[in-house]
């Protein structure tokens, strides 16, 4: 069974929504949209408060090559152009729209009809993805204008298509697959055409059996597209992870896997891709799961963007009495938030509400070298020393051991028998060798 | 709900494992062996063993309170591990103030003055156990024969390990095939019936206890592996250059302590090196001068020392011997 090499743990799935079929939440009240919702130079407001919108309208337009567009999800009246507390904690600008009714602009099909045939060039379906505003939905919310542009001098042989969703709670994705299986195939083929490749692989792992089982059915009907079922391993929906599961090519460090021919995107991405080119539809609505142990009725929603967190959670049960924290993403590399009013953006894969238990940490207890943390990390980096080092100060000596390879992953914390926090240290030792890196560059 | 959300960076899940589980399953790991050592030496297995654990436990509670004054942590059990490997390497009929000895220089010198879990380079119970070998070198060495239930703590019949009497008729000039006579077979020597420390004679319940070790993932294969293959490929050599002056690999990998130190002394956390090819170079070293002191040294067994030997080596690897990073030798089509 295919899998990565090296490291890797294998957390309780708890996929506890996996057979709550995809609902769409009502649209009501007010949403908060972030002009920066994507990887990249934030976007510019264009509409003004009092304006009157559609949803699928542009309201504020990227600026440069790596940015993203952002179009309302709602019809309605701006009410204001203000500061919100996004999911990372920090102040963003955003657009706050007052919904009236549900009108969408006239050029959106917004039919259930599979539209297969299209006959776009590489440039026009490119364009299509920016004017769209389509992100990586994986988490990563990178333009994917800018990974479907082939640098000259590099080449591109490979599509992978990332249905991994190796992270527990998470089942936004595998109801996706088993949903809308067809159009993510259809979206599969039109990014192949952007990237000019007649071979992509789909990466689904084996804890899946229904969505794997359904979209290798499907792809017998399209050309050059193989699904592969993968050994449940965490992370393996990390790019460079699986690409290396599927193909055994091995992204070297500090470099992108376009370097090794490939680009990947998440099926959710392509999905999206579909609906943008076939249906000339914005991305302004995903599927996120709403999940944890002690939720009434955890599900999936699919949801406009920014809608406040607190809706979805009413949706799925309201808000349990004991709930210590919130976590937008899954379990391992998600983002613990501030207050269930941050808005869901493009990149948010699920919510996750964890009890006050839950949401503890054990104390740190004295390392005693067990190795867990190297044998762990998928990178084959050090931790415990990483740590050490961060702790000493010894910042030169923390980059020659490779410290900015790290993905944060969580492995490591996650396996430590002593409880050390040691992800913390190294994302602190990350971030000076970084800026370490920068300043030296300036010289 | 309180008003106030817990913010934590990430990751907000943690695995089942804890230190003390961990020990535990140490100390679950040599319940086999220490049953097969009651069967065969009686009381006097369990004088011995309660001895070295209890007195573990209690230097470490006094050191830590007393003298360190730092929060205690035998909760952890690793000083219950030190003082059950401890026992382990000690005849069943050892005198107690001799066990208790052992535990003060295992835990007072070997471990807490390095600062204590995690920070000592050697391993406490084979320093405790070499002390103990060089000070008291009689009583150390002064095995009782099995004799089951009935063997008598203060005055059990003793005589010589198979090891021991091998090396010393060959030193006397012996064939091995004569030799081999006067030991039990393989036999008898893999389900236990030897005189030996307590932990070493047991091969079958050793093996057993490795299997749960690495089912359970407390440890990994290499080290043992390669302690136990560099050793067997060595000593297998020896005995086809010259049969009638070197005994088997079977032969050696049942007696002296040769699994309990690869399986339980060797994979200490602490002392032993942070990556998968370190540790197969730290295995062999064990596996190499293990022959070397058993063949061309003075003592019979030679596994504390090697493994003692090799732990001074360990930072050394840690250096310089890395994991191969993801990403940096690459081989692409």
């Amino acid at each position: 069974m295919k899998t990565f090499p090296t490291g890797g743990v294998h957390p309780p799935e708890n996929k506890i929504t996996a057979n709550a079929p995809i609902r769409p939440l009502p649209v009501t009240g007010q949403v908060v949209i972030p002009v920066s919702q994507h990887i990249g130079a934030p976007a510019a407001p264009v509409v003004n408060k009092g304006d009157i919108v559609k949803a699928g309208q542009i309201i504020a337009a990227g600026k440069g090559f790596v940015t993203s567009n952002i179009h309302s999800s709602v019809s309605g009246k701006v009410n204001k152009i203000d500061n919100v507390t996004d999911i990372t904690g920090y102040r963003q600008t955003a657009v706050f729209i007052d919904i009236e009714g549900d009108e969408w602009v006239d050029t959106i099909d917004r039919s259930d009809t599979i539209v297969q045939e299209f006959n776009h060039t590489p440039e026009e379906i490119i364009k299509k993805c920016l004017d769209s505003g389509i992100v990586g939905l994986g988490g990563a919310t990178f333009p994917s204008h800018v990974k479907l542009t082939v640098p000259t001098g590099k080449k591109c042989d490979i599509l992978i298509i990332n249905g991994v969703e190796c992270e527990p709670y998470l089942t936004a994705d595998h109801r996706l697959m088993l949903e809308r299986g067809e159009e993510i195939l259809i979206g599969i083929t039109i990014l192949m055409r952007a990237l000019n490749v007649d071979k992509a692989f789909v990466g689904i792992e084996n804890n899946k059996p229904d969505a794997l089982a359904h979209m290798t059915r499907l792809a017998t009907g399209f050309k050059g597209i193989a699904v592969h079922g993968l050994k449940v391993k965490y992370p393996q929906g990390a790019e460079k992870q699986l690409i290396k599961a599927l193909i055994k090519r091995e992204v070297p460090s500090g470099r992108l896997p376009l370097d090794v021919g490939t680009v990947v995107h998440n099926v959710g991405t392509a999905f999206a891709v579909y609906e943008a080119v076939q249906k000339n539809k914005p991305l302004i609505e995903r599927v996120v799961t709403v999940t944890g142990k002690f939720l009434k009725s955890p599900g999936n929603f699919l949801v406009r963007t920014g809608t406040p967190v607190s809706r979805l959670i009413e949706a799925a049960g309201g808000l349990p009495e004991d709930t210590g924290k919130i976590v937008a993403g899954g379990p391992m590399m998600g983002k613990a938030v501030s207050s269930p009013e941050v808005p869901v953006v493009k990149g948010m894969s699920g919510i996750l509400v964890l009890s006050q238990d839950e949401a503890g940490r054990k104390e740190k207890e004295p390392c005693i070298r067990c190795a867990k943390c190297v044998a762990v990390c998928p990178l084959g980096l050090e931790p415990y020393l990483l740590m050490t080092l961060t702790e000493l100060k010894l910042f030169e000596k923390a980059e020659a051991e490779k410290i900015t390879d790290c993905m944060e992953c969580g492995s490591c914390s996650y396996t430590c028998p002593a409880s050390r926090p040691l992800l913390d240290y190294i994302r602190l030792g990350k971030t000076t060798v970084l800026k370490m890196a920068r300043e030296r560059n300036l010289k | 709900m309180s008003n106030l959300l817990t913010v934590t960076p990430s990751p907000h899940a943690h695995g089942k494992e804890t230190t003390g589980k961990l020990m535990l399953g140490v100390v679950i790991a040599l319940v086999p062996a220490l049953i097969t050592s009651i069967y065969f030496f009686g009381l006097g297995a369990i004088i011995v063993t309660l001895t070295a654990i209890l007195s573990c436990v209690i230097f470490e509670y006094l050191i830590q309170r007393f003298i360190l004054k730092k929060p205690l942590s035998i909760n952890d059990g690793s000083a219950v591990v030190t003082g059950l490997l401890l026992a382990f390497n000690l005849p069943s009929n050892i005198p107690l103030f001799i066990i208790i000895l052992g535990s003060l220089v295992s835990i007072g010198v070997a471990k807490m003055t390095f600062g204590g879990l995690g920070n000592n380079p050697f391993n406490p119970a084979l320093v405790g156990r070499v002390f103990l070998l060089i000070s008291f070198p009689v009583q150390m060495t002064t095995w009782p024969i099995p004799s089951g239930f009935n063997t008598s703590y203060t005055d059990a019949v003793t005589g010589a390990t198979p090891l021991g009497i091998i090396k010393g008729g060959l030193k006397g000039g012996e064939e091995i095939s004569v030799l081999m006579d006067q030991v039990p077979s393989h036999m008898q020597l893999f389900y236990g019936y030897m005189g030996g420390s307590m932990g070493e004679i047991a091969a079958a319940a050793l093996l057993i206890g490795f299997a749960y070790m690495l089912i359970r993932k407390i440890i990994t294969w290499h080290i043992p592996v390669s302690v136990i293959g560099s050793f067997a490929i060595f000593t297998a050599i020896l005995w086809l250059v010259n049969p009638e002056k070197n005994a088997d690999p079977l032969f050696h990998l049942l007696t002296g302590g040769l699994l309990l130190g690869a399986i339980y002394m060797a994979t200490d956390y602490v002392t032993s090196p942070m990556n998968p090819k370190a540790m197969i170079i730290y295995g062999c070293g064990i596996g190499i001068i293990t022959v070397i002191i058993r063949v061309f040294g003075a003592y019979p067994e030679g596994v504390s020392f090697a493994i003692l030997i090799m732990n001074a080596f360990v930072p050394l690897m840690n250096t310089y011997i890395k994991p191969k990073r993801f990403g940096e030798e690459v081989k692409n089509g």
